[in-house]
């Protein structure tokens, strides 16, 4: 998995591509939880490279999600597509996340 | 039925191998790419159950045997630690809020929803979780 983070208005863009799996998820999660502790609140994650997930990919994105809902944050998901949204789907996770289409979408939604 | 097989340490840090061992018998088989990406989060899922729970105390090993049935593909994965047939486990309950979902319990939901057919037999010593994706969908054809 390569992750890269930036800065857009007030929201913290994270891209994540390859595979968020039980190998790497802790590494999702780390970043995530650092910029947390650091203050950042609002974050879009950016699926569009990402080809893989599993159980404990979407552990890493429940942690965070939780987190960030118990400090008035919040996180949403752009780009989830494919194989990767099945994987959402069949677990309900697809219906308790906010997703949107791209990540300029939501972005509008939080400025 | 002839297998393929690989042996590795239960250790998280192998998933990569496993992956390409059982990704590259799949391909073989000629599974298509919607049940490959099931079977692997499937493989994922066991494999990591086993890293968890299957060696407590001690360093333990798996086996993934990869094989043809007719028109299913056959993948076995095995253990030798104390019997634990992980299909016990109950679904998680999927249409929870965010706060109330727990972490956890996906694995096997999984496994049972992403393979076309699953079950656990106790051999020689051995828990064996038997996964079997057939080549057409159900229902079709």
């Amino acid at each position: 998995m390569e992750m890269q983070t930036r800065k857009e208005g007030s929201a913290i863009v994270v891209t994540i591509t390859g595979r968020l799996d039980a190998v790497t998820a802790p590494q999702y999660e780390k970043t995530v939880t650092d910029l947390i502790s650091g203050g950042e609140i609002v974050f879009v994650v950016d699926f569009d490279g990402l080809d893989y997930i599993s159980s404990a990919g979407l552990r890493g994105l429940l942690v965070t999600a939780k987190l960030l809902k118990a400090k008035g944050g919040q996180i949403r998901f752009a780009n989830v597509k494919g194989t990767v949204k099945e994987v959402f789907d069949i677990s309900g996770f697809g219906s308790i996340f906010q997703m949107d289409n791209s990540v300029a979408a939501a972005l509008a939604t939080i400025s | 039925m002839k297998y393929d097989k690989i042996q590795c340490v239960a250790k998280v840090e192998n998933l990569i191998e496993v992956n390409e061992f059982v990704g590259g018998c799949a391909d073989r088989f000629g599974l298509d790419t919607k049940k490959r990406f099931g079977l692997l989060v499937a493989v994922e899922e066991a494999f990591v159950n086993i890293c968890s729970y299957a060696y407590p105390d001690k360093e333990g090993e798996v086996e993934f045997a990869c094989g043809v049935d007719g028109d299913a593909f056959v993948l076995e994965v095995s253990d030798n630690g104390s019997p634990f047939d992980v299909l016990t486990l109950p679904d998680p309950n999927t249409t929870l809020d965010i706060m109330d979902r727990d972490i956890g319990g996906l694995g096997i939901y999984f496994i049972r929803r992403l393979t076309d057919d699953v079950s656990y037999r106790r051999e020689k010593g051995r828990n064996i979780l038997r996964l079997v994706l057939r080549r057409t969908e159900e229902g079709t054809v």
